[in-house]
Parts: structure tokens; C-alpha cells; sequence
């Protein structure tokens, strides 16, 4: 979600097979840079391939470069990678946020399976429950919210959508992405 | 898939137990009353295996061989975390492979820097999580929802293996001949005495 020079990203933490739950400690967004987050839903060996094959990649173009990945650069080389698989996909639909630090703006996108990028100016959903969140982020977003109002935002949203969907909740972790600062707070949510 | 096999985890302050049915059954026929369905990977790793016949011991003897030649070429041990990424590397790769394998696992250890108990469960699509108590199997999942917490001592969680157990015996339709019980330590893995001839009745 973009809110004024911040954005944030938030996912639950809820891990199952079906109806059964496994664990609730499953967190699905992972760090590749100081304001760059990759988002992970969908089939959860392959959350676990994919980020580890990320974590790779980054610190390859990091050594490399001799500098940080930016957001727009992770975009395209998360497009790449998951159109490479394009006849035997890997099966996650992955969520980008951050902030580019050479121009300072904020910068969300998404992406389906094989890798083709959603770009947003307002907010990306993606899982089980992304047709709750897309209703409760059209009517709780707005423009140029700041970064407490955008926590507050974010956090509703996904909580809300959360409850109505039986397959994800169980607690919710947010990120709150500024030019210099990163807050990461864990949401308990409905435990049922 | 109606699965027939019963893998335990329960962690505790400071102590991991794991508890794998004794049955090998190959349609409705038991083969084997006294099989021993956990490999030690290393000194205080251990790693208990359901699943298709044949790929379970194959997979869980290579994991065991491989975790043992880092430690010869290294002369350090893997931690339980590096051990269960590696296992889950492995099986990521073989699930997109010709001919993947079909293995459930639970992985216990004590990381022997920390004393912090570890368990992961580990599935045959490659899903990893850590977790304070496991099952591959029915029902025991609900009754240690209720009863665990993490700061439990080994003579707690040996009652709750023995409440999952019970409840086992109640409420499963086949017989799977008693489960055999390992405890990892900071002293290192030891079979446990586990009385598997209590007679539970049925509500």
C-alpha cells in the first residue's frame, strides 16, 4: 500500500494444507534490501524456493554492483525469473514494496505466477483472501496517508479481509517502509 | 490419501521428543511390528520419515550420509536450522525432478550453541516450518493445541505423547503397532522406554 513518502506491506502468518492448519508462525515477506520487501503467497515450498532463490540473486547483483537492489530493478528481475519457469510455473504470486532511494518516491507492484508485473500507484493484493482485500482496501485506502494513518490503514484492511477468509489469518506481521526507517510490528489478530 | 503412518513432535524447555509408528504395512498387511522409522543425521540432529516405501530410508540415509560427510570435511557440525534447510533443498529439488521423492519428515534437534530445542516439519512438496510440535498423522494436532506450552519438562511432554497416544489408539481404525520414542538432549539423541501396551478403550 503507498501512503505519503512510505509505504507499507503486510501479510498473516498462517500456514496450512488445506483446512489444516500447520503452523502460525509462517511469515511471508522477506528483506532484500533496506527499503526493498518481496511478499510471498501461494504454495508454500515453493515461498520457501523462491525466496531462497532471491536471497541468492540479490546478493549476487549486490556484490556485483557494489550497491543495494532497488525496488524497480527487483520488479524486473522477479518478472525474469518467474517467466524463465513460464510451462512449469513455480506457484506464488509475489508482492514488491519499497522505496527507490535515487528519486526517494515509493514503489509497489505485483505479479501473477509467470512473472507478468501489476503496476499500482494505490495498493496490490495477492492470496486466498485477495477478494476481501481488494474490498476493503478500495474503501479504506486513500491518497498521501502518512505513515501511522497508512499502519492503521494497512493493518484494518488486511485484518478484515483476513476474517472472512477460512484459509488465512492467525496473527499478521506490517511494515511500515519510510525514506530511513523501517518499523515492523506483529498484529495478534483473531487466534480461531 | 489415507495415511497410515503416525510421525510425532513435541519440544519442550529443553528437550525435542519424536515418536514414529513401529508398522510397516504394505496394503492391508503388516510386514514389519518393529521398524525403526528414525535415522540420526548427527550428535544431537535427528530425523523421523513417512511416506512411500523404499523413497523414505533411500532419502533419509542420503540426507544421513551427506550430514555426516560435512562434519568429516569440515570438523564442525551442521545446527539443527542448517541441517533442515539442506534436507529441505534437497527435496525442492527432487519434487521438480523426473521421479521425486514421496517423504514426510519431522527433524528434531538441540542446536548445540543455544540449547534451544528445534523442531521443523517438513512435508514431500518441501514446505519447511519450525514449530513447537508436530504431526504427520491424525488427530494429535487439536490435543496438543490445547495442552502444550513451550516451557513443558520431559516428563510433561512425555504425558502429553502419551494423551496423543490414547488418542491414537481410540479413535484410529488400524492397529500401527505401538510408536517407538527417541529424546534429543544437549546430552545427544536416546530411545525412550514408552509403555505401548496400555489397552485404551473406545468412548
Amino acid at each position: 500500500m503507498v501512503g505519503k513518502d512510505c509505504v507499507a506491506i503486510a501479510c498473516d502468518l498462517r500456514l496450512g494444507m488445506q483446512a489444516l492448519t500447520i503452523s502460525n508462525n509462517f511469515p511471508k515477506i522477506f528483506n532484500y534490501a533496506p527499503s526493498t520487501y518481496l511478499g510471498l503467497t501461494g504454495l508454500a515450498t515453493d515461498v520457501n524456493t523462491v525466496s531462497d532463490l532471491f536471497r541468492y540473486k540479490v546478493n549476487m547483483y549486490r556484490l556485483r554492483e557494489e550497491r543495494h537492489i532497488s525496488p524497480q530493478t527487483l520488479a524486473n528481475l522477479v518478472s525474469s525469473s518467474l517467466y524463465e519457469k513460464r510451462f512449469g510455473p513455480f506457484f506464488v504470486s509475489p508482492v514488491i514494496a519499497g522505496i527507490n532511494h535515487t528519486t526517494g518516491k515509493p514503489f509497489i507492484c505485483g505479479f501473477d505466477s509467470i512473472g507478468c508485473i501489476d503496476f499500482a500507484k494505490d495498493f496490490i493484493v495477492s492470496g486466498t483472501a485477495s477478494d476481501q482485500l481488494f474490498g476493503t482496501c478500495e474503501g479504506l485506502w486513500e491518497p498521501d496517508l502518512g505513515p501511522e494513518d497508512l499502519f492503521e490503514t494497512i493493518s484494518q484492511a488486511l485484518l478484515s479481509a483476513v476474517d472472512r477468509d477460512a484459509l488465512s489469518g492467525w496473527g499478521a506481521q506490517v511494515y511500515i517502509i519510510e525514506k530511513d526507517k523501517v518499523t515492523q510490528r506483529l498484529l495478534k489478530g483473531r487466534q480461531d | 490419501m489415507l495415511q497410515r503412518e503416525v510421525l510425532l513432535g513435541i519440544t519442550g524447555k529443553d528437550f525435542v521428543i519424536v515418536a514414529a509408528s513401529k508398522a510397516i504395512m504394505r496394503g492391508p498387511t503388516i510386514i514389519k511390528a518393529q521398524d525403526d522409522k528414525t535415522r540420526q543425521l548427527n550428535r544431537h540432529t535427528m530425523m523421523a520419515f513417512s511416506g512411500e516405501a523404499g523413497d523414505t530410508v533411500q532419502f533419509a540415509e542420503f540426507i544421513q550420509a551427506n550430514v555426516q560427510l560435512y562434519s568429516m570435511r569440515n570438523d564442525s557440525e551442521l545446527s539443527p536450522s542448517a541441517v533442515a534447510n539442506f534436507v529441505r533443498g534437497e527435496l525442492a529439488s527432487s519434487l521438480r525432478s523426473r521421479s521425486p521423492y514421496t517423504v514426510n519428515l519431522l527433524l528434531g534437534g538441540m542446536d548445540p550453541h543455544t540449547q534451544q530445542p528445534h523442531l521443523y516439519w517438513i512435508d514431500y512438496l518441501a514446505s519447511l516450518a519450525r514449530v513447537p510440535y508436530a504431526a504427520h498423522g491424525y488427530y494429535c494436532l487439536s490435543l496438543l493445541d490445547k495442552h502444550h506450552n513451550p516451557e513443558i519438562d520431559l516428563a510433561q511432554g512425555m504425558k502429553l505423547l502419551e494423551m496423543c497416544t490414547d488418542e491414537l489408539k481410540r479413535r484410529l481404525p488400524i492397529d500401527y503397532k505401538g510408536v517407538l520414542v527417541k529424546i534429543i538432549t544437549k546430552d545427544g539423541v536416546k530411545e525412550a522406554d514408552f509403555d505401548n501396551d496400555k489397552i485404551v478403550r473406545s468412548a
